[in-house]
């Protein structure tokens, strides 16, 4: 009876989020070619041989930053952008004494939204095999599994991260500049512009230590079949996940009670 | 046409702009963190290129520092000009309140394009301007005057190719109302000004020259920076940026004509 209720309510959320989200096509089209800096990597790579270096031929390095374009486009996430700007117009009010967590309808915004990038990421790998027609390849299912299992796991370490971020809109008023310092170290060391393996020695020693690379890097190694350690990797993105859901608890609780409204 | 008139106007949106934008003082220190952190994180993404390869494009690393130098002010330059105002269109032509600014006594194109001014990126143009001295040291470059005004021209040029990029896209809200992305669109690509045109393939390289002309942008300044650049190169990036920017404004009035107010 419960379980029916939860998968209602659900399955009414992503549905009234996707009718949104549709709305928006071209847009979600536009931002999904706004991701295609890892092909234009690829580019200064294979085109200056730096790829011999590190031991990575020439299709495995245009596999792989197809697949981190892949796990891009499905970990993409704004939380903090949209909770800032609600709670700026005074929108939170009404979410809060709803018997539902704010953060589960942007989740399912999120959801939703990658729905519909979808059909656009598909068309732009075309595009790529196009170009590249010796990098096809098709990997086996168990693989596919996995790899979508952990660019979900991505998704959620990022959206944990940024939703923490959002919740010091209640103390400051523009969060969203925090979350542009913390892009930084994500666009450098997830494996998006170089694959951590190319990365030097002093930096591979402590960057495993981090969630970085297990944002993009591991998923994509994963998908494309380069190598990389699958327990590893996985235990470490679900350790990430329940060291972060406290800090989320905690501060979204601490968050509420200090909230006031606008005018209050 | 007044400049005087323009001149004391423009004194007065400083200083409005920037009282208003002083006011998040955390907010700026954020800001110079994230410049900090994101030349870091370029500087060390070149780093893992060069490291087992001498040159790139025929660039050595501290000549592809240059690039990094002159990309940061022009970044900076967007933080500061650009983006804050351009990003405005978007919301005079969603709320309607375009209407008051083609009514002032003021030319439309100024106002919009000139209005705000977001001081944390002095701190971006600073800090290419640091970088750029440092590479003067270390790749030996004589300073004279001639090489000044050469650089000095070749900077404008970008910026007024830079500006008018942004522009361009920010006017077609005119017609599309939401360009959000379409800007996140030209970001991405200009993504490719850090590094030197030569890297990329032959393909690329027409298309950056051609299509969107990122490749004037950087790369000829750091040439003229280097004493590397033919004159014609410098000729053609007057013209080219001379095309644009008139191309810009004509296509402002242009798509002025279509503008209709909110609701109407």
């Amino acid at each position: 009876m419960i379980s029916n209720s939860i998968n209602r309510k659900i399955i009414t959320l992503l549905k009234v989020q996707y009718s949104n989200m549709l709305e928006y096509r071209v847009e979600i089209g536009l931002w999904a070619i706004s991701g295609i800096i890892p092909f234009f990597m690829l580019n200064i790579w294979t085109n200056n041989n730096l790829n011999e270096s590190i031991n990575i031929s020439d299709v495995m390095l245009s596999r792989y930053f197809l697949c981190a374009f892949f796990v891009r486009q499905f970990s993409v996430v704004w939380v903090v952008f949209s909770f800032e700007e609600d709670s700026l117009m005074g929108k939170v009010s009404p979410y809060l004494i709803q018997p539902l967590n704010p953060f589960i309808r942007y989740f399912a915004q999120h959801i939703a939204e990658q729905i519909t990038r979808f059909p656009f990421a598909l068309i732009i790998a075309f595009f790529f095999f196009i170009f590249n027609p010796e990098s096809i390849w098709i990997p086996n299912l168990g693989i596919l599994l996995l790899s979508i299992i952990s660019t979900f796991l991505s998704f959620i370490i990022q959206f944990l991260i940024q939703s923490i971020v959002a919740c010091l809109c209640f103390w400051t008023e523009k969060a969203s500049s925090i979350e542009r310092l913390l892009f930084i170290p994500t666009l450098f060391l997830s494996g998006l512009l170089a694959p951590v393996a190319s990365f030097p020695e002093y930096v591979k020693s402590w960057i495993y230590l981090t969630p970085f690379p297990y944002l993009i890097d591991f998923p994509a190694n994963l998908l494309s079949g380069n190598q990389t350690s699958v327990f590893g990797g996985f235990s470490m993105q679900i350790l990430w996940i329940f060291l972060l859901f406290p800090v989320f608890r905690k501060i979204w609780s601490a968050g509420t009670k200090k909230y006031t409204a606008m005018g209050s | 046409m007044n400049p005087r008139k323009y001149f004391k106007v423009y004194t007065k949106f400083l200083h409005t702009s920037l009282a208003s934008e002083l006011e998040y003082k955390t907010n700026i220190l954020i800001d110079l963190i994230t410049a900090i952190l994101s030349l870091i994180g370029s500087i060390f993404l070149l780093s893992i290129f060069f490291q087992n390869n001498g040159s790139i494009g025929g660039w050595e690393f501290e000549q592809a520092l240059i690039i990094q130098g002159i990309y940061t002010i022009l970044n900076g330059i967007t933080n500061t000009w650009f983006n804050p105002n351009l990003t405005e269109i978007v919301k005079h032509i969603r709320e309607g309140t375009l209407d008051f600014v083609l009514l002032k006594p003021i030319d439309s194109q100024f106002f919009i394009s000139l209005k705000k001014i977001n001081p944390s990126g002095f701190l971006e143009i600073m800090l290419g301007i640091g970088l750029l001295l440092f590479c003067i040291r270390i790749n030996q470059i004589n300073l004279n005057l001639s090489f000044l005004t050469l650089f000095l021209i070749t900077i404008i040029c970008s910026i007024c190719i830079l500006y008018s990029l942004w522009f361009f896209i920010s006017t077609t809200t005119i017609w599309f109302v939401k360009t959000w992305n379409a800007i996140e669109v030209l970001r991405s690509f200009l993504y490719i000004g850090r590094f030197p045109l030569n890297s990329f393939s032959f393909t690329l390289r027409i298309f950056f020259s051609v299509f969107i002309p990122i490749a004037f942008i950087t790369t000829i300044p750091s040439e003229v920076f280097l004493g590397l650049s033919q004159l014609w190169e410098i000729f053609l990036e007057v013209f080219v940026a001379t095309v644009f920017l008139m191309t810009s404004r004509k296509f402002w009035l242009f798509a002025l004509k279509f503008y209709s107010s909110a609701s109407s």
